[in-house]
C-alpha cells in the first residue's frame, strides 16, 4: 500500500480502447482489437515533487494522467490517493475527491468556455462544489487572479477568453485549477502551445504554488529540456509503458535504456558550436494495436539481443532512484 | 565580377487589412540571401515570420497585402510579375514546405499523381509516365519505397508526410527551399531524421534554404545566418555564432536566456516579462520597449533604425545609437 510521503500511487494500471470494427469485421472477426494506450504502468508520486510523464505522442502519458485524475475509467489496475483506493470511486464522492485533484490542460484556447467571463469560468469551480457564492466569490476570484499575474483582477475578470493572449488563458486556467486549494494537479502539456517567451512565466508561477501551497504536481510533455528545468523525477514512456523511471540527475547523467538515450540525443541544443551526435532509431513507433513481442523497442533497438524479443523486460531498480525496463546489461 | 544574391529584399511591408484595423505583419524588412545559403528566421507567433515566407512566393492570404518594398529572385523583381510568370517561380524557383503534411496534401489523390501534377504544370512536354520515373527517384531519395507512389496521404505517418513535402519542394530542383515550421507538429526523433533529410537534400541540389521556426535551438544549430523577428520588425539579424556568442538587442538577449537547454545543469531560466504586442495597436516607439529591461526616453517616440553594431551584425535598438556606435 502507500507509504507516508506518497500522495499518489498507481498500480499496474492499464487502459485499452476497443478498435471501432466494420461490418464485416463485426461477423466474422474472432476477437476485439484493442489500443493498449496504457499498459501496465506502475508509479508513486511523493508529496510535494514534480513527476514528470515524458514521451512522444502516442505514448499513453497524457491517458495515464487523465486516468489518475478520474477522467477515465482504467481497464485494470489502481489508484490511490492519499491513502484511499479511488480507482472505483464514483457520484457525490469523486465529486468531493476532485476538490483535492485537478487538471490543467494543453490548449487554454480550448479549456475555457468562450461565452463565460474569465471570473466567471475562475469561479465556477467555486459554485459547483458550493464553497462561496456572490461576493465572496469574487473575492476569492481576484485574489487567485493576483497569484497567476491577471493584474489589476478587477480588469480580467469581466474580460472573455477572446480578449486574452494564449499566455494569459493559460494564467486563467492555472487560476481556476488553484481555487479550491488543490493538493495535486496534473499538468498535461501546459506550456506547449506558448510562446517561448512566455513559456518560463507560467512554469515559474508553478514552481511558486508548489511551495506556497504544497503542491504536488504530475507533469505531461513530450519536450525534455522542459521536464529537465522543472520535474524532481521523470518517468519515460514508450508505447503504454514506463522504461524507465529515474531523479531528474540520475537520468539525465545516465540514461540507461536504448530509447532515453536516443530521445535526449535528439534534442535540439541552442549552441550552434555544440555539434550533437543523435542516435539513430530504425523506423517509427508501431501502432499501439499490435505491440511487438518481448521488449516493445526491439524492433528499432540498437542493441538488441537474442531474449529481447521474446521477454518483457521488468522495471527493476539498478540504483537508487532509477529504474530501468531493459535486458540489456 | 560583382556576385549577384539569389534573393534580395529591401524595406518589404506586408499588411493585412482586418475588420478591426490595418496590421503591419512585416514591417521595413530587407535582407540579402546568397546561393547555397541557409537563413534562419525566427520569432514568436504574430512575429511575421511566416508572412515573410509567404511574400517571397506572393502567397500572403487574402487580406493580406504587399504595401511596400521589392523582393528580387535572380535579380527579377517579383512583386509585379503577372500571375502566370509567377506559378513558374512558385514550386519551380523556389519550394515551400508548409508546417502542416496532412493539410497540404490532396487527401483523394495518391503520391505519385501529386508528383505528376507539379512536375506537369511547370514542363508541359513532359509524359506522365516519366513525371512518375522522376518521383521515384526523389522518393528513393527521402527514404521512402518507390512502390509507395501509388498510397494515398493517410496512409502515410505524419513524418512520412512531411517527407513528401520536402520531395514535392525539391522535385524541379530549386534554388530556393522556405521550410515553414516543418517539423512543428513532430516528435523530436522524427524532427531530427526530417531535419537531417533537408540539409542532406540540400547540399546534394546545392539549394539555399529559408528555415522558419518558433524554436531558437533549431535554428542555432542548423542555419548559417539568423533573422529574429519580433511583432513584424528585424530586431537583428548576424550570424549563428555571433548570435549565440554575443546578442545585441534586448529582446533576443532575453529569449536566449529563456530557452532550456538539455546539455546544462542547474540552468536558471528567466522569463521576459509582459507579453508580445496586440499587432491593432503596437506601441508607438520601438515594438519592445514595454518589455525592455533598458528602456530609454527614446525608445517609446522613435522606431529605432535597423544600423550595423558591427560590419555584419544587425540590430534595431537604441543601445547601440542612431548611427551604429554603441553609447556606453
Amino acid at each position: 500500500m502507500l507509504r507516508l510521503s506518497e500522495i499518489v500511487k498507481v498500480e499496474n494500471l492499464r487502459k485499452y480502447f476497443p478498435v471501432q470494427k466494420s461490418f464485416l469485421e463485426q461477423i466474422f472477426a474472432r476477437r476485439m482489437r484493442y489500443v493498449k494506450a496504457v499498459d501496465d504502468v506502475t508509479f508513486p508520486i511523493k508529496k510535494g515533487e514534480i513527476f514528470t510523464l515524458a514521451g512522444e505522442s502516442g505514448c499513453g502519458k497524457t491517458t495515464t494522467g487523465r486516468l489518475v485524475v478520474r477522467l477515465l475509467n482504467p481497464t485494470s489496475g489502481k489508484i490511490y490517493f492519499n491513502d484511499l483506493d479511488i480507482t472505483e470511486l464514483q457520484g457525490e464522492k469523486l465529486r468531493l475527491l476532485r476538490r483535492k485533484m485537478q487538471i490543467i490542460f494543453q490548449d487554454p484556447y480550448a479549456s475555457l468556455n468562450p461565452r463565460m467571463r474569465i471570473g466567471d469560468a475562475v469561479g465556477h469551480p467555486l459554485e459547483m462544489h458550493g464553497l462561496a457564492k456572490g461576493e465572496d466569490k469574487e473575492k476569492v476570484v481576484l485574489d487567485v487572479l493576483e497569484k497567476v499575474g491577471l493584474t489589476p483582477p478587477q480588469q480580467f475578470i469581466n474580460l472573455h477568453p477572446h480578449q486574452l493572449s494564449g499566455g494569459q488563458r493559460q494564467r486563467a486556467a492555472l487560476a481556476r485549477s488553484i481555487i479550491l486549494q488543490p493538493e495535486f494537479i496534473v499538468a498535461d502539456e501546459p506550456v506547449s502551445m506558448i510562446d517561448v517567451s512566455l513559456r518560463t512565466t507560467i512554469i515559474d508561477l508553478m514552481l511558486g504554488f508548489r511551495k506556497e501551497l504544497g503542491l504536488t504536481y504530475l507533469f505531461i510533455t513530450h519536450d525534455l529540456a522542459v521536464a529537465k528545468y522543472i520535474s524532481d523525477r521523470i518517468a519515460v514512456m514508450y508505447l503504454g509503458k514506463i522504461i524507465e523511471i529515474g531523479s531528474k540527475e540520475r537520468l539525465f547523467l545516465k540514461p540507461m535504456h536504448p530509447y532515453t538515450q536516443a530521445l535526449m540525443s535528439a534534442i535540439p541544443v541552442p549552441d550552434p558550436k555544440r555539434k550533437r551526435k543523435p542516435i539513430e532509431l530504425k523506423g517509427e513507433v508501431p501502432s499501439a494495436i499490435n505491440i511487438p513481442s518481448g521488449c516493445r523497442f526491439h524492433p528499432r533497438c540498437p542493441d538488441k539481443k537474442e531474449t529481447c524479443a521474446l521477454k518483457e523486460p521488468e522495471l527493476v531498480e539498478i540504483e537508487k532512484d532509477h529504474l530501468v525496463a531493459c535486458h540489456l546489461d | 565580377m560583382i556576385k549577384l544574391p539569389l534573393l534580395e529584399i529591401d524595406s518589404l511591408a506586408v499588411d493585412y487589412q482586418t475588420g478591426r484595423g490595418r496590421v503591419r505583419a512585416v514591417d521595413d524588412v530587407s535582407f540579402r540571401l546568397e546561393k547555397g545559403e541557409t537563413l534562419g528566421l525566427a520569432g514568436e507567433s504574430g512575429s511575421g515570420k511566416s508572412t515573410l515566407g509567404l511574400s517571397i512566393m506572393r502567397l500572403v492570404p487574402y487580406p493580406g497585402v504587399i504595401v511596400n518594398g521589392h523582393i528580387k529572385i535572380d535579380e527579377t523583381d517579383i512583386i509585379k510579375l503577372p500571375e502566370h510568370e509567377m506559378r513558374s517561380i512558385r514550386g519551380g524557383k523556389v519550394g515551400y514546405i508548409f508546417q502542416d503534411p496532412m493539410t497540404s496534401l490532396n487527401p483523394v489523390k495518391k503520391i505519385g499523381a501529386h508528383f505528376v501534377e507539379l512536375i506537369r504544370t511547370h514542363e508541359p512536354t513532359t509524359s506522365e509516365k516519366e513525371a512518375l520515373e522522376r518521383a521515384k527517384t526523389v522518393l528513393k531519395n527521402l527514404g521512402i519505397l518507390p512502390e509507395r507512389i501509388n498510397d494515398y496521404p493517410h496512409q502515410f505517418s505524419g513524418g512520412m508526410r512531411q517527407r513528401i513535402m520536402i520531395g514535392l519542394a525539391i522535385a524541379l530542383n530549386p534554388s530556393l527551399v522556405i521550410a515553414d515550421e516543418p517539423t512543428t507538429a513532430l516528435d523530436v526523433i522524427v524532427q531530427e531524421k526530417i531535419l537531417e533529410l533537408l540539409e542532406s537534400l540540400r547540399k546534394i541540389y546545392g539549394m539555399a534554404l529559408i528555415l522558419i521556426s518558433h524554436d531558437l535551438s533549431i535554428i542555432l544549430e542548423r542555419c548559417d545566418r539568423i533573422i529574429v523577428m519580433y511583432a513584424g520588425h528585424m530586431a537583428e539579424y548576424t550570424t549563428g555564432a555571433e548570435l549565440h556568442r554575443a546578442p545585441k538587442h534586448p529582446y533576443t538577449e532575453r529569449l536566449l536566456r529563456s530557452i532550456p537547454n538539455i546539455e546544462l545543469s542547474d540552468q536558471k531560466l528567466s522569463a521576459i516579462p509582459g507579453s508580445p504586442p496586440n499587432m491593432l495597436n503596437p506601441p508607438e516607439g520601438c515594438r519592445f520597449w514595454p518589455r525592455c529591461p533598458y528602456v530609454m526616453e527614446i525608445c517609446r517616440l522613435k522606431v529605432p533604425p535597423l544600423i550595423a553594431a558591427e560590419p555584419s551584425h544587425l540590430v534595431r535598438c537604441f543601445l547601440y545609437g542612431e548611427k551604429g556606435a554603441k553609447i556606453e
